[in-house]
């Protein structure tokens, strides 16, 4: 394939030359750019390897060591922890005291221990979603600059859940188990705070993103700001706030295992220590649990935001 | 218009049946999961007990914990003498090493101090008996010179008395020392300290202290309601707000006076420039002599500063850093390596299905096993630190990454993929000029939210041995007197997610166009 090149005349050459240096310049703009992102990755891992324990290189052959380390005895072990059997490997050692910390339902019928402490973790991920969702909720109307036109109210509102959304979880809890001592509140209290926070800038959002037109038809009718607000708002803007609460439902209960692990109770607490003593059969089964649990609840919420919503795409994460 | 009347209503009610009387099954419905979600939070108040953890919880201690967030104890201790009384302070106060402030005023005299040792030599011959007795109230400074004292000495005054005996009786000295201590709290409060008795006055009110020495605590006359005693004749503790609290016994007063404050941010009481106004250090380091001969006033000040024992500046910064590295070097990562399989990933974009299924499930794998399970094992792996950290992160939004990704080129627009393909170009060209300009601004704006929320999620795994603010934090948390530093960090923490917040939803709105909602 030939082109035949027609010679250019003057004002064809300076636009030829002004596309040359704008290539140029993108050109550069990229290889800086680059340049840039190698020099922060490279100074990163540098200094992170710097200030590690151990020294990435040195670690790298045994990183995945804990891999053999949680092969357990036999294929059954797995079972008998999960489920609170008793092992034939009982030494008395913590590491095979599968039986204990049974919860004894009635006499005989009891919940093993792992899935008592998973429901322990779920359920503060659910309470803290619905003292969230609740509070956000209220808050949301107020940060809505369609529905509150007092400038001051809605500054102070949003900045009010931006600091409950950035505040660190981990002190909430660490303030609320000093309080409170060990236990699932301090947990609740974290979770909630940061998810009110979370809520509440999410559901400002679709609030804003509101039809107003029946609002407007409310307002002619002479209904107070609750009422518009309850009857021409709310209807349209529930089911998307409820698969926002969905997706952070989802967010909580990882949330809930991290806070569980420094001391909020739950599986969170349980896989840290079973790990740190390197109990193999116990590890496996609280991974598999948490696992399990994890992708149940994410495929519960997405089929029910598909029914809510349908298939409408949503920003992940949070 | 006319008036809207009753039967046009009823009427309209009738014609509209579905609007206007709806089923019994919708009226319930908001009934219904109402009264669940109220049913379910009795269940939670069961489960958790909550009404008994939060009776049990020391919320008294709150207040105090919260106090330290703002502000700091100055705490001196004053010991009833006979005649006199003696104020020390302890080791690490904020004042320094010799305070001597302004709000605790002390009258000194001439006074006769009797060794306090005087008591066992004379009572000697009488403790045998008081052994078996025990310890009837006194301490070792019991010095009185009845019998009853060589009851309530016990013990410990037997053994001196074979010590002292030895030497010769000690004589009285006479020398100035504190009799009388005046402690003042703010707005007209104090408390006066005199070696027989304590005047606590506090908003007009005046309680009288009197006190017998190592045996008890008197009240004349009633208690007000900012002072309390367990039982008569116990401590007596007097509060005061903010300003502080003290507890009155009946060998020694404990003030603990709060100021408001961070004290002792920028030097630390052993550096030289600690007490010094803030003008005279800065002409010091520009312009002073050295006070340590090895080294300018400016590097020794910001030394200091970086070493101040109470703040650890020095550290906070470092650890901070690390937790800005992990969420950055991992999310960076985990972008390069997620952005590559995503094109595996998509089911427009490679036809083998089998692949495209193992690839997902594998993402799923890596975002459903938590990001607190891979910090746990990266812990394990690579020892504490931000290694662990940016595993972790890489690990988990590799998965998170690969999920969006292959998600959003599976909703591309074809037509620009024909059009790149229908002039004959290479497969990789037709990815390159085809699909990867209509995603790369989607995929970098996903991956620059991420960054800013890793930030602070590099935060809480931090505080399971993943390096980085996390754990200094818990540890600050948890020895329970550092909650300044707590507030520090937090404020730290908060600047930093303020700035990433911002630096990340510009880049955003760049990338994407104006987002809804960001004002």
């Amino acid at each position: 394939m030939s082109v035949t090149s027609p010679v250019l005349s003057t004002a064809g050459r300076t636009i030829e030359a002004h596309w040359q240096e704008l290539a140029v310049r993108r050109r550069l703009y990229t290889i800086g750019g680059i340049l840039f992102m190698v020099l922060a990755m490279g100074g990163s891992f540098w200094f992170a390897n710097e200030s590690n324990a151990g020294k990435f290189f040195d670690r790298l052959p045994h990183v995945f060591d804990f891999i053999g380390q949680l092969v357990p005895r036999d294929g059954l072990e797995l079972w008998r922890a999960l489920f609170d059997l008793p092992s034939p490997y009982d030494d008395g050692s913590l590491k095979y005291n599968y039986p204990e910390g049974r919860v004894y339902v009635t006499e005989s019928a009891y919940i093993p221990e792992y899935i008592y402490k998973m429901l322990e973790t779920i359920n503060i991920a659910l309470v803290s979603t619905l003292i969230g969702f609740g509070i956000g909720f209220v808050l949301c109307f107020l940060a809505a600059s369609n529905l509150t036109t007092r400038r001051w109210l809605r500054f102070f509102v949003r900045r009010f859940m931006e600091v409950l959304r950035a505040f660190p979880e981990i002190v909430i809890a660490g303030f609320f188990l000093a309080v409170l001592s060990l236990g699932a509140i301090p947990a609740i209290m974290a979770v909630s705070i940061h998810t009110i926070g979370a809520l509440g800038k999410l559901f400002f959002e679709v609030v804003e993103n509101a039809d107003m037109r029946a609002e407007e038809g409310l307002r002619a009718a002479g209904a107070n700001w609750v009422e518009r607000v309850w009857f021409a708002i709310v209807p349209q803007v529930l089911p998307n706030f409820l698969s926002y609460a969905l997706l952070r439902l989802e967010i909580n209960v990882r949330a809930s295992t991290i806070i569980g692990a420094v001391g909020g109770g739950g599986i969170g607490e349980a896989l840290r220590l079973s790990i740190s003593r390197a109990h193999e059969a116990k590890t496996l089964a609280i991974v598999l649990l948490l696992f399990c649990t994890i992708v149940a609840v994410d495929q519960f919420s997405a089929w029910l935001r598909r029914r809510l919503v349908g298939n409408q795409a949503f920003e992940f994460g949070g | 218009m006319g008036a809207f009347h009753a039967h046009e209503a009823e009427a309209l009610a009738a014609r509209y049946p579905d609007v206007f009387a709806r089923s019994l099954r919708s009226r319930l419905t908001g009934w219904l999961i109402a009264a669940g979600i109220v049913a379910y939070f009795l269940f939670a108040w069961w489960f958790f007990s909550i009404g008994q953890v939060l009776a049990n919880g020391n919320w008294g201690i709150a207040g105090i914990y919260m106090a330290d967030w703002v502000s700091y104890e100055v705490r001196p201790d004053i010991e009833f003498r006979d005649n006199h009384l003696e104020i020390s302070f302890p080791r690490f106060s904020p004042l320094g090493e010799n305070p001597d402030p302004a709000w605790l005023v002390e009258k000194r005299a001439i006074v006769e101090i009797r060794p306090e040792e005087k008591g066992s030599v004379l009572t000697g011959a009488a403790s045998p008996s008081g052994g078996f007795l025990g310890n009837l109230g006194g301490n070792e400074d019991t010095a009185d010179e009845s019998f009853l004292g060589a009851l309530g000495g016990g013990q410990p005054n037997m053994r001196r008395t074979d010590e002292v005996s030895s030497e010769t009786v000690l004589k009285t000295r006479r020398e100035e020392a504190v009799v009388e201590a005046s402690v003042s709290f703010g707005s007209g409060n104090r408390v006066d300290v005199f070696p027989e008795r304590v005047e606590v006055t506090r908003g007009g009110e005046m309680l009288i202290l009197d006190i017998v020495r190592d045996d008890r605590v008197e009240v004349r006359g009633p208690l007000p309601a900012w002072a309390s005693q367990r039982e008569p004749g116990a401590k007596v503790f007097v509060y005061f707000g903010f300003s502080g609290r003290a507890e009155i016994g009946n060998d020694e007063v404990t003030v603990r006076r709060r100021f408001l404050g961070w004290e002792n941010f920028v030097f630390d009481t052993r550096s030289p420039f600690w007490g010094r106004p803030a003008g005279e250090v800065i002409s010091l380091i520009v312009s002073g002599e050295r006070l340590d001969p090895e080294r300018s006033n400016a590097a020794l000040a910001w030394n200091n500063f970086l070493n101040n024992a109470e703040w650890q500046h020095g550290d906070v910064w470092l650890k901070l850093l690390q937790t800005i590295v992990m969420a950055f070097a991992g999310t960076v990562l985990a972008t390069l390596v997620a952005f590559p399989l995503s094109f595996a990933a998509a089911r427009n974009i490679s036809p083998n299905r089998v692949g495209n299924f193992v690839l997902k499930r594998f993402f799923d794998f890596l975002r459903s096993v938590d990001m607190l399970i891979w910090a746990l094992f990266f812990t394990r792996g690579f020892g504490p630190g931000p290694l662990a950290g940016i595993s972790a992160i890489f690990f988990t939004d590799t998965g998170t990454f690969g999920k969006l990704y292959s998600e959003a080129l599976e909703n591309i627009d074809e037509k620009q993929r024909e059009g790149v393909r229908s002039v004959g170009a290479a497969p990789v060209s037709v990815q390159r000029y085809g699909v990867v300009p209509q995603v790369l601004p989607v995929f970098l704006s996903q991956s620059l939210y991420f960054w800013e929320s890793n930030t602070r999620s590099a935060t809480i795994i931090g505080a399971v041995g993943a390096g980085g603010i996390g754990l200094k934090l818990w540890e600050a948390m948890r020895t329970n007197t550092d909650w300044e530093n707590v507030a520090y960090m937090v404020l730290l923490i908060l600047l930093v997610v303020f700035v990433f917040d911002n630096i990340s939803s510009a880049l955003r709105r760049r990338l994407i166009g104006a987002e809804p909602g960001q004002h």
